[in-house]
């Protein structure tokens, strides 16, 4: 993987608006932004209710991913461009999605919503309806790129955990990005020797990524050993995606998995160890 | 969120019934270029070392708000009329601030 064939610019996605074979998807935490306007022909995936299976918590499985995918018209040949709002945070983790059920060509557009709005790029309400289609996909989910709580244990001291909240999150200052409340029921903190290198590092202010010498000044700076396998965290694991996409698609780091249990689920763990302060703290 | 755009500005947005306002720590208020609110606005939280902490787009009365811990916070707003920063020192409880973008 590379930035070449993992994103594309917004000159590029304007281009190709209306392309046969490419599918332009919105995906929000703000699932209502879709609705007041849209990029032209761009359907939406709501990553609460289509993404997520609706009784316990995990992701939709192998069948409900494909039935989703068919319904929205997309193919398994299809060229699919995803992009959203906070900073392509729940785009990102759509793409990973993409990733765990092997959809061959499928991309980030650069910037997001963002960028494309204050570029003043062409945005309508029209409805869109693309006809069914029947999608396969080709594998099940590939457990190389997602990580579970067990797995992020083990890390501890022993391979590289990085913790992309902001530094009051990873610090135990504050318990949910600041868009949200605090009140939650975890405990504050962070892993164990987890690296704090929050996923907004990874992007400029305009929601598009920093350039790839950066990225690996940025990671090598913090402490990050390529020579070892990463997991990604943070606190329901889309920002975390965020970050994988950098180290894995975009850097082509081999093994870079996202744990998207993250601190919601670590943070409520009973007797797993947790470190205070900004310091990552010893294993 | 429901705005009244019809009516006098607010100067700060809604804040959800299931919120203890006595707990947290509330950063709000109003992006303007010049008199006028600016709508579709990208606010940005920074913390007092101007790390990124959280963004949000203004509604349509250009309202802005945050859930922050006491301390040194500064507002970055990005818009199609342009850019600005304000800085407020917050305390617990509801903090206002307004930005001016141009």
């Amino acid at each position: 993987m590379s930035r070449e064939s993992a994103l594309v610019t917004a000159d590029w996605a304007e281009k190709h608006l209306g392309a046969d074979g490419t599918v332009f998807v919105e995906v929000d935490e703000d699932t209502a932004a879709y609705d007041a306007a849209h990029i032209p022909g761009a359907v939406k995936i709501n990553w609460k209710t289509e993404l997520q299976d609706p009784v316990r918590r995990d992701f939709v499985n192998k069948q409900q991913f494909e039935a989703l995918l068919s319904s929205k018209g997309i193919s398994n040949d299809d060229t699919v461009v995803l992009y959203g709002g906070n900073n392509n945070w729940f785009a990102a983790y759509a793409y990973w999605y993409f990733k765990l059920y092997g959809h061959g060509d499928v991309k980030l557009l650069d910037g997001g919503r963002k960028k494309w709005e204050l570029d003043n790029r062409p945005l309508n309400k029209e409805e869109v309806n693309r006809p069914a289609t029947t999608y396969t996909a080709v594998h099940d989910q590939d457990r190389s790129i997602r990580a579970f709580r067990d797995d992020a244990v083990a890390a501890i001291g022993v391979a590289n955990l990085v913790d992309v909240r902001s530094p009051d999150e990873y610090a135990g200052r504050l318990l949910a990005p600041a868009h949200l409340p605090q009140e939650q029921a975890q405990r504050p903190g962070h892993i164990p020797t987890a690296l704090s290198v929050p996923w907004s590092k990874a992007a400029n202010e305009d929601g598009t990524f920093k350039s790839d010498d950066e990225l690996r000044a940025l990671y090598g700076a913090a402490g990050l050993d390529d020579s070892k396998a990463t997991i990604a965290y943070c606190r329901i694991g889309e920002r975390s995606s965020h970050t994988w996409f950098v180290l894995k698609e975009l850097l082509g780091h081999s093994d870079v998995r996202n744990y998207d249990g993250s601190w919601t689920e670590y943070g409520s763990l009973v007797g797993v160890p947790v470190a205070l302060g900004d310091e990552p703290g010893t294993a | 969120m429901s705005v009244d755009s019809c009516g006098a500005p607010e100067q700060s947005a809604p804040i959800p019934a299931s919120v203890d306002v006595e707990k947290e720590t509330v950063i709000t208020g109003v992006v303007r270029a010049g008199a006028d609110p600016v709508s579709g606005a990208y606010v940005r939280l920074l913390d007092a070392t101007g790390e990124f902490t959280a963004e949000v787009v203004t509604s349509a009365a250009g309202q802005f708000r945050f859930f922050a811990a006491p301390g040194n916070w500064t507002l970055r707003a990005l818009s199609r009329q342009g850019n600005g920063d304000a800085t407020i020192a917050a305390d617990r409880g509801l903090n206002e601030v307004a930005v001016t973008v141009g």
